[in-house]
């Protein structure tokens, strides 16, 4: 170009002149969405009620060392219940993809296993897992809560993780398939080696999306008797008078769920640009 | 110190006016409807407290309350209207659908911040509820053979600070959301023994619970909050006066004393705590 020198052509100026105004924009409307919020919320007659109720400075002090205890709990049943949900999930996946006449009967157990799972709400699972196993006579320690409660996350969770898994390997063209198998691979090599590496790879943002999901419905196995943190919170509700604790159980799970949800979103930002 | 203080006065007040002060001014135009009570109670309530989930039919012991301090601050039974509404609803910042809530509120100074409670019209023991398995296991009714038991608790009631304080047992307790879980708990074994106020524990183990047993109570004067229960109103409540005073007549000429004997069991044979 002629004027090199200068560094920019016209239509670079302009489109960059338009990306200042345009930012500059953003940041004004922001900004004042937000102090509207901040300045006009509080006018409310009964901000000061509530901000006693729910943002109450004395009770987060006094909560939050026992609820960050209460949340490790959290995160022990949820990592021990990821790798058992994968595993789970995938052999169901599989189980659903099953082309040989005589395993109908394991096709057929996937396909109702996903539909009862997916179907029927977590907190009855919960319940009917963790009460209604160990009531039928189960010896200590067999009988704990724990070991229930896992056991019923993982139905759950992994029937939602088997459709995102199927889906994944049937977005393998068949052709794949046809032409790993006419190059001698059996077919649990197909699965194996031309299946599973894309499928995997493809699913894993949703996958991202049901670990959050996980993330926060760990939490339901307070029903059945486990002190985690949104329990903990509970019983300081009730023992306060004040919402507080809640909001400071939130704020803990927060800490966790956005990087995972920004890293979801990383990934599947990633995923788009590599097809396109 | 302050809910004391007013509770003093008011009881002075209810003494030295008494009957002067007739029933029916004072809460006139302090109702939510003009003319009625609005009365709350929990959904579902349960018995003793209330029979067959049915409180307009008075029957059982904070049904049978209601209806005496209805009558007390000079409303008819019929101008009684009962709502639901969970403890949540009544400490939630803002207008509230009831005159005041009865269902087993314990008063605790943590609360007095946020509510008003009314005089308390009955001081409960905490008992503990076991099966008889456990105690055929060797449970006996002392704090050092309670410690190493296997607890549990509803999580919304003030039985956990009990237990944590005055138990303090080895392994950490489980808390449920009602009574309904921990009976289940119970019964599938996942815990030895859970903490109520004696008349919800008298009735789990005689009717719900299968081979319930009551391991012993520990009296009132044991801890260092007994549990009163109180009825609840919003904070600042303008009827907060009639209903103590109401409550306060009603103790004073024995009448809460014989609600009492006629929907709570008698709790005079089980053993006392160690």
């Amino acid at each position: 170009m002629a004027n090199g020198s200068a560094g920019l052509t016209r239509r670079q100026a302009y489109e960059r002149k338009l990306r200042h105004r345009s930012l500059i924009i953003a940041g004004g409307s922001t900004l004042a969405v937000v102090l509207a919020i901040v300045l006009l919320v509080p006018l409310a007659p009964g901000w000061e009620k509530v901000k006693y109720s729910f943002f109450n400075g004395e009770v987060f002090i006094k909560t939050f060392p026992k609820l960050l205890n209460a949340f490790v709990l959290d995160v022990a049943i949820f990592a021990w219940s990821v790798p058992l949900i994968a595993a789970l999930g995938l052999a169901i996946a599989l189980a659903r993809d099953v082309r040989n006449p005589v395993l109908y009967p394991l096709r057929l157990f996937g396909a109702l296993y996903t539909d009862l799972f997916r179907g029927v709400p977590v907190v009855l699972v919960v319940y009917l897992v963790g009460f209604g196993i160990p009531g039928l006579g189960l010896p200590r320690p067999w009988n704990s809560p724990y070991i229930w409660g896992t056991v019923a996350l993982v139905l759950t969770y992994s029937a939602y993780v088997a459709e995102i898994f199927r889906g994944g390997i049937e977005s393998v063209h068949n052709s794949q398939r046809n032409a790993a198998l006419s190059l001698g691979l059996t077919g649990q090599d197909v699965m194996r080696f031309v299946v599973l590496p894309q499928a995997i790879r493809r699913v894993i943002p949703a996958q991202m999306n049901m670990l959050i999901a996980l993330q926060k419905d760990v939490a339901l196995l307070s029903f059945i008797g486990p002190v985690e943190i949104f329990r903990q919170a509970g019983v300081f509700k009730s023992l306060l008078a004040n919402f507080t604790p809640y909001v400071v159980a939130a704020a803990i799970f927060l800490v966790v769920t956005v990087p995972a949800t920004r890293l979801a979103d990383y990934l599947i930002t990633k995923q788009n640009r590599s097809r396109s | 110190m302050k809910p004391r203080i007013s509770m003093a006065v008011s009881l002075m007040l209810s003494v030295s006016a008494g009957t002067a002060f007739a029933a029916d001014q004072c809460a006139t135009g302090k109702t939510l409807e003009a003319g009625k009570l609005t009365i709350a109670t929990g959904n579902p309530a349960y018995f003793p407290w209330v029979i067959d989930d049915a409180p307009e039919q008075g029957k059982g012991f904070e049904a049978a309350v209601a209806y005496a301090v209805a009558a007390e601050m000079g409303f008819e039974s019929d101008d009684v209207v009962w709502v639901r509404a969970g403890f949540d609803e009544s400490i939630q910042p803002g207008a509230k659908n009831f005159d005041f809530n009865l269902q087993q509120f314990s008063i605790t100074d943590d609360r007095e911040k946020v509510i008003d409670f009314s005089l308390p019209y009955y001081s409960s023991a905490m008992a503990v509820l076991t099966t008889k398995a456990v105690v055929d296991a060797g449970a006996e009714p002392t704090l050092a053979s309670l410690k190493t038991l296997k607890w549990g608790a509803g999580a919304g009631y003030t039985a956990v600070p009990v237990l944590t304080d005055l138990v303090a047992p080895d392994s950490d307790a489980l808390l449920y959301n009602d009574n309904t879980d921990v009976t289940a708990a119970i019964q599938a074994g996942q815990i030895d023994v859970a903490l109520f106020d004696l008349p919800t524990a008298l009735y789990l183990a005689a009717v719900v619970v299968d081979g319930g047993v009551i391991l012993g109570q520990f009296p009132a004067d044991r801890m260092e909050n007994p549990d009163r229960f109180g009825m609840l109103m919003e904070q600042d409540s303008a009827l907060k006066a009639c209903v103590d005073e109401a409550i306060a007549a009603l103790t004073s000429n024995g009448k809460l004393a014989e609600i009492e004997a006629t929907w709570l069991s008698e709790s005079t044979g089980v053993p006392v705590i160690k």
